[in-house]
């Protein structure tokens, strides 16, 4: 087998500017800046508002053709960075990556759609930006269109669609490219689940035709479907190399047993699990550079074994539609189902109607304590204490109820 | 990315920002960019292409009536109405393409962290746009010429696509400048609207060159679309004479602004996505 991407010594280094002005300089500052530190200027140093720290550092590897890679970490361990890397949008700071054949690279769905076109439109548009010809797309157009399921919308704006339809029809663009190396980052996490289980198998065709495969997603279960092979990135940098997937899975999985996570970059700064009392509370701090509206958080909080127990989105969980927020504290206070005791894994999902921000797996972990008893343990009747009703008819009279909850008597 | 099975390499700070080979073989997304572009840009409005041949001919209306009828500026011997339309017709052409491009980048700012492509495209392809709307309004000027009973010379029919193509270089300079600017400090957008006022009260584009006093010409004469505007103007209408002296000094001047414009544009260009 030859090798389809060698990447040696690769590291990324970024500034992080701790004033508020970081996120749009001025002219205006750079001037008071010219004036004021005219030394640090003149000597290359850098201003004590500047924060150095790298993103990637030292990170060797080598990916064999048809591999499928997953790349796996926690949000701000260096994996989209290292993508943006190996797709050129971003220059590395040191060392070097060699990519044999014709790369194309999928981190977003529908890059470069414009809302005003129509579907046919988009579908040249963002197959050109992706790195399609003319004649390719034509070649292909039919394909796009049937894989799509949006035949009949196909000469209106797209910003008449829905969001699954816009979704539908940018990925049945992407999934038409036709690389030596395909690189795609969580596009997965958007859509219906059908039409996800349908990219899940154009991308399983991808990978099973000797086509060298890059995938990022927080999904381990979808890694562990799609993957041979997968490097865990902590913290830009990577221990072990590339391994079997389920060994990086599992390495991955024992790391996350934090109750609470704080990242220094990105729209959210801290995310925390603890019970109080007999509830479990959730909460997470998001900054953001645009408004969300309304700001959204799903949870699902799994066994210790990655099973998933309970949760669900914002509709289910029914969050309050509060108006468009910058920054703040999101707290969702789990009051049923009760949990018994035992150690639990919290996946989150954070962002709005339209896209997801932040989506973090099985991130942290944490404790439920005191609500067992000798008759009702987690390993024997399950982790979820039910709320019961009891139903007793008897010959001649009206039914007696009971709640099991307080015991009480009802008529 | 196109069908080249060559081997990708990607070094910390080798990267090329204007690479004849590599932008041949994206010659594709300029075309769709543009095309793209033309499609959106009068979608939902109501007057639609109309705006192209609007603009100037308001802009004409409002800078007869204010400056010719009220300030009395002259025009010599030619109707003031065609000689403000001839210099606008070139002046908005070069704004047009500024501004266009002055945007481009933070108008892709999603495209750009999120795929490769070589960076020049955007501003490149939208200085592309400003060709459409000159036609438009084109078509009118030659029915002023008409109405007015203007005759051009040989010469000056011969030199409007030379003189397009002169615009179209400052332009370029001048807007790659902008746009990589742009993607730092957006200071630039919110100064654009002001910036082209100020550039064309400082460009003979309502008034006649003669009115400046004689010896701060040549400090006009910098600045290329001067020399656009005076030679199409005695051209196209006979107002004046083409001074060729005049017309050298602005092709040296637009080609020193694109080769400015152009090696900043290559310097910056790698942090673009890191910053944008």
């Amino acid at each position: 087998m030859s090798r389809a991407i060698e990447v040696s010594g690769l590291g990324k280094e970024y500034r992080i500017s701790h004033e508020a002005r970081s996120i749009n300089p001025t002219l205006r500052d750079a001037l008071v800046d010219l004036f004021q530190r005219p030394l640090s200027r003149l000597t290359g140093r850098q201003g004590p508002s500047h924060e150095q720290f790298w993103a990637l550092r030292d990170l060797s590897f080598t990916v064999e053709e048809g591999d499928v890679l997953g790349i796996i970490g926690r949000n701000g361990s260096g994996k989209s960075t290292l993508l943006k890397i190996l797709s050129r949008i971003v220059d590395p700071t040191e060392g070097e990556v060699r990519i044999r054949g014709r790369v194309a690279s999928l981190l977003e769905v529908g890059t470069g759609f414009h809302v005003e076109l129509t579907g046919r439109e988009n579908i040249y548009l963002n197959g050109a930006i992706l790195g399609m010809t003319g004649r390719e797309i034509n070649r292909k157009f039919d394909e796009i269109v049937e894989f799509s399921e949006i035949e009949q919308f196909l000469d209106t704006p797209v910003k008449f669609y829905s969001s699954g339809m816009y979704v539908r029809l940018a990925f049945a663009v992407a999934a038409h490219l036709d690389p030596d190396v395909l690189i795609v980052d969580e596009v997965l996490a958007v859509g219906d689940a059908a039409f996800q289980r349908k990219c899940l198998g154009k991308m399983g065709e991808v990978a099973g035709t000797g086509r060298t495969v890059l995938f990022v997603s927080h999904g381990m279960a979808t890694i562990e479907q799609l993957c041979n092979k997968a490097i865990l990135l902590v913290h830009g940098v990577s221990e072990h190399g590339i391994e079997d997937v389920r060994t990086a899975v599992d390495r991955y999985l024992e790391r996350q047993t934090e109750s609470e996570v704080h990242y220094p970059t990105g729209p959210v700064r801290r995310l925390g699990v603890r019970q109080v009392g007999d509830r479990i509370d959730i909460s997470l701090d998001y900054e953001l550079k645009e408004p969300l509206n309304p700001p959204l958080l799903g949870v699902v909080i799994s066994d210790h074994a990655g099973r998933p127990i309970t949760g669900g989105d914002p509709q289910v969980l029914r969050q309050p539609r509060i108006g468009a927020r910058l920054s703040g504290t999101i707290t969702a206070s789990l009051i049923e189902p009760k949990l018994l005791d035992g150690t639990y894994r919290l996946s989150v999902w954070f962002g709005d109607d339209w896209e997801h921000i932040f989506v973090e797996e099985q991130c942290l972990a944490f404790d439920v304590a005191g609500m067992s008893s000798s008759h009702q343990a987690a390993s024997t009747v399950g982790p979820v204490q039910p709320k019961c009703i009891w139903h007793f008819d008897e010959p001649g009279q009206a039914a007696v109820y009971a709640a099991s909850s307080r015991g009480r008597r009802e008529r | 990315m196109t069908s080249q099975t060559s081997e990708v390499v990607i070094q910390a700070g080798r990267r090329r920002a204007l690479d004849p080979r590599e932008l041949w073989s994206f010659r594709e997304l300029f075309y769709f960019f543009t095309w793209r572009d033309v499609k959106v840009r009068y979608r939902q409005t109501l007057i639609g292409a109309g705006w192209a041949i609007i603009q100037p001919l308001a802009a004409m209306l409002v800078f007869t009536v204010f400056f010719h009828n009220v300030a009395g500026v002259s025009s010599g011997n030619v109707p003031y109405a065609i000689f403000a339309y001839s210099g606008l017709l070139f002046w908005n052409y070069f704004s047009t393409v500024v501004t266009a491009m002055s945007n481009s980048l933070v108008n892709h700012q999603s495209v750009i962290t999120k795929i490769y492509f070589p960076r020049v495209i955007p501003p490149v392809s939208s200085s592309l746009l400003g060709i459409v709307d000159f036609s438009f309004a084109f078509v009118i000027f030659v029915c002023l010429m008409i109405y007015y009973g203007s005759t051009p010379s040989v010469v000056g029919l011969l030199l409007i696509v030379p003189m397009l193509v002169l615009s179209l270089i400052f332009a370029v300079g001048v807007g790659i400048l902008l746009a990589a600017v742009n993607v730092k400090y957006r200071d630039v957008r919110t100064a654009m609207p002001f910036l082209v006022q100020l550039m064309m009260f400082m460009t003979p584009v309502i008034y006649p060159l003669s009115s400046f006093p004689h010896r701060f010409v040549w400090i006009v004469n910098l600045n290329p679309m001067a020399g656009v505007i005076s030679t199409m103007r005695a051209g196209l209408i006979g107002q004046g004479s083409i001074h060729w002296g005049q017309l050298g000094l602005s092709c040296v001047s637009a080609v020193i602004v694109l080769a400015l414009g152009l090696s900043y544009f290559a310097r910056s260009e790698k942090r673009f996505a890191d910053i944008i």
